[in-house]
């Protein structure tokens, strides 16, 4: 081995396994299978769905049907589905796509399966009609995805950290103290001038940010796909008042899903942090030993959609018909329901929503929230935004722009203008 | 009679053959390896040079040629410089003391000790030990909140350091990482270099009177010369190519949005996270792009090393 390639074997090593792997999802048995014929159904997933026990009930019908599940993280689960569409090889035969990612995808329609061949636009009746367009190629000519879940909006607290500021702790009287943002900071203020020990009012201002622009009518993009951060006040606006948090002292800063905001929580290091409801299943499992303590109130500002997703079939799939009833299945009403319960990733179904089962669905973990209620009213209310291709991409140079006035690297004028600067080069 | 001269023949056939084998066979043994080189090493670098001269983006199917147009953008773009500067600095915090320390760890374990054998190979260890591992332990070791660093800083009443935050003290965080792993290695190259070292020169100097450092200075330095210019060479090319340590102690820290920028403030992107940022980890897959930027940091690669080499020739004049 020349000493040059000493430190990069590692590296190689790690991307030949990598490739390995994209490998092993094309090999998916012989396509036109005899229906007796195992078939090996691949699904990629970005995180924890709670899908796994649906999978075992699926095969009980489908006693052919083997279903492999590939969990990678966020951005690198949809950034490999880029690569795999580009190259035509290695995409699982289903793949998750998150709502800030599904109009790169859409914007696609050739690189996918489209689902109406198979029968899945009767589908459209069961769903919210805004979740339903954001699953249609960019001409509505094609059904490209099937929503799972939406991220009707909410708020989440520590109920004995406000105990100690001397705040409220009933869920109600919680959500009176902030209908605004304004009077969030506020809260938030009266929370610091307590000074308790170890805790911060909030996370950090990222997905602050990210709710108070999801609640906007009109939020990155306007509805030809053109950016619009430097001009719409909607924007401008959540990035001041993500900023007056930072000022005010109040973040814990700990952004969001990194490992110190995972010990943040079981440390008790921050008192609120914006709860879409795919965000209560991340809570219990992050913060375990804290059962009892947190609760949810309604969130500042009227409601908002953050996060949510779509299952899709890349073209590249052998087995589209059998992808595609799989998706018809996980993302049934029945299914949906289910995973709420078990998970806390909230329908994509408005026909559940005034669902006695779902109405009175309670979680002990939250002090017995009614967590059904909450997000139906959530749901409800929420008006859709229209996202562009590059959400994700303008969501990161704003991300890194907030970071660095946390880090006290820069003023939010300074970094504001820096962020103007990255969103232009956004191609 | 025909048997005399169909050996002959023979023999002289013989010596063809052997005469072929002698000239030829070590080419065909060396042949494997140049093989692997034309495929795996010379056709990435052409083929990269190629694409660095067009519009190249994973998402497009059409490829236009822009010459040097990359290369414009790059010498005017403000993050590439930045990664260049964080590279250096990087490379320099963390390469010096390495050596200084590699050379004095070997002038240690050149003396007589028992378990000499153990010692060595423990030096191995943190370079055997993967990179994820060592940088998420080390992530936590300089966390902000919760941290081993911070927590004896803090006892000592020195206050708390938010290491990923800022410029100086994430090079220095990430200086300690890849010092971690790479001391012991280059230790192990110094003492086998120094075990060639004749003892008697020391047995001389030890009755003349020289001190233990005067031995290391006059002695030791000087004869492993070579290797000491082979080890910089070395390092510095390892250190200009750090990739894995920044991005992970991003991704194990957070602060903002991205995790191939190396922090909000890209305080710690280096060229090699650059090069990815821009090739692999945003939506534009913008391939031109970053094969301009790979060139223009193979040249900063070359020019550093070539620095780096007739300074270590010239250490010769100041020490024999």
């Amino acid at each position: 081995m020349t000493p040059r390639t000493r430190r990069i074997v590692p590296l190689v090593t790690a991307s030949l396994l990598a490739l390995a792997a994209c490998g092993s999802g094309g090999d998916t048995a012989t396509p036109a299978a005899a229906p007796t014929e195992k078939i090996k159904l691949t699904i990629g997933l970005f995180g924890d769905f709670g899908f796994k026990p649906l999978y075992e009930e699926y095969k009980k019908t489908h006693p052919n049907i083997e279903i492999a599940e590939n969990v990678t993280q966020f951005n690198d689960h949809h950034n490999n589905l880029v690569k795999r569409l580009a190259t035509n090889a290695g995409a699982e035969d289903v793949v998750a796509v998150e709502v800030g990612y599904v109009s790169t995808f859409t914007a696609q329609p050739q690189k996918f399966t489209d689902l109406k061949q198979y029968g899945l636009d009767q589908r459209q009746g069961d769903y919210l009609d805004w979740k339903w367009q954001q699953g249609l190629s960019k001409d509505g000519g094609q059904v490209l995805g099937l929503g799972t879940d939406v991220g009707g909006l909410a708020m989440c607290y520590r109920k004995d950290l406000f105990k100690k500021a001397g705040l409220p702790e009933d869920r109600d009287e919680v959500s009176a103290l902030w209908p605004t943002w304004e009077d969030y900071i506020a809260t938030g203020k009266k929370f610091a001038a307590a000074d308790v020990a170890g805790a911060k009012f909030v996370d950090s201002p990222g997905e602050i940010f990210r709710a108070m622009v999801n609640q906007a009518p009109v939020g990155l993009y306007d509805a030809q796909d053109t950016i619009i951060v430097d001009s719409n006040p909607d924007v401008k606006k959540a990035w001041d008042l993500s900023n007056q948090l930072t000022a005010e002292g109040l973040t814990a800063k700990l952004a969001a899903f990194s490992p110190p905001w995972n010990t943040g929580f079981a440390k008790g290091s921050f008192a609120t942090i914006i709860c879409p409801a795919w965000m209560t299943g991340f809570i219990q499992e992050q913060a375990k030993d804290s059962a009892g303590k947190w609760d949810i109130a309604t969130v500042p500002g009227g409601s908002g959609n953050s996060g949510g997703s779509h299952l899709m079939v890349p073209k590249q799939s052998k087995h589209p018909k059998e992808a595609a009833e799989l998706i018809d299945f996980l993302t049934s009403k029945e299914n949906q329901a289910k995973v709420f319960k078990e998970e806390g990733t909230f329908p994509s179904i408005p026909s559940l929503y005034d669902d006695p089962s779902i109405q009175n669905f309670t979680k002990p973990f939250f002090g017995d929230a009614p967590i059904g209620k909450i997000y139906s009213n959530a749901a409800k209310a929420l008006k859709p935004q229209h996202l562009g291709p590059k959400e994700a991409d303008v969501r990161v140079a704003i991300g890194n722009g907030l970071g660095r006035v946390e880090q006290g690297k820069q003023t939010p004028d300074e970094a504001w203008a820096q962020v103007l600067e990255d969103v232009k080069k956004i191609k | 009679m025909s048997t005399l001269p169909l050996a002959v023949t023979r023999r002289r056939r013989r010596g063809v053959r052997h005469t072929l084998d002698t000239r030829v066979s070590p080419y065909a043994y060396v042949a494997p390896f140049f093989l692997l080189f034309c495929a795996f090493g010379l056709f990435p670098l052409i083929y990269t040079a190629w694409v660095s001269l067009h519009e190249w983006t994973l998402l497009s199917e059409t490829q236009t040629f822009i010459g040097l147009g990359n290369y414009g953008t790059l010498l005017a773009d403000g993050y590439f410089w930045n990664a260049t500067f964080n590279t250096l600095s990087i490379g320099v915090l963390s390469t010096v003391p390495q050596l200084v320390l590699a050379i004095w760890l070997a002038h240690l374990l050149n003396k007589r000790l028992r378990f000499a054998t153990l010692f060595r190979i423990s030096l191995l260890l943190p370079n055997v030990t993967s990179v994820v591992a060592v940088v998420v332990i080390f992530s936590q070791l300089f966390g902000r909140d919760f941290g081993l660093i911070n927590w004896v800083l803090g006892g000592l009443g020195a206050g708390h350091i938010d290491w990923a935050a800022g410029t100086a003290t994430s090079h220095l965080a990430l200086s300690v990482m890849i010092m971690w792993r790479w001391t012991g290695y280059n230790a192990l190259i110094f003492l086998a270099a120094m075990q060639a070292v004749p003892r008697e020169l020391y047995e001389a100097a030890t009755l003349d009177g020289a001190s233990n450092l005067k031995q290391l200075r006059s002695i030791t330095i000087p004869m492993i010369r070579p290797t000491i210019i082979f080890v910089v060479i070395v390092s510095t090319i390892g250190a200009m190519q750090i990739i894995a340590e920044p991005m992970l102690f991003g991704q194990s820290t957070g602060g903002g949005g991205g995790l191939a920028t190396g922090g909000p403030d890209r305080q710690f992107q280096t060229l090699a996270l650059f090069v990815y940022e821009q090739g692999f980890a945003n939506s534009t897959f913008d391939f031109g792009y970053a094969s301009a930027a790979s060139w223009l940091m193979f040249l900063a690669v070359v020019i550093v090393a070539g620095i780096n080499f007739l300074l270590t020739r010239k250490v010769k004049g100041g020490l024999v």
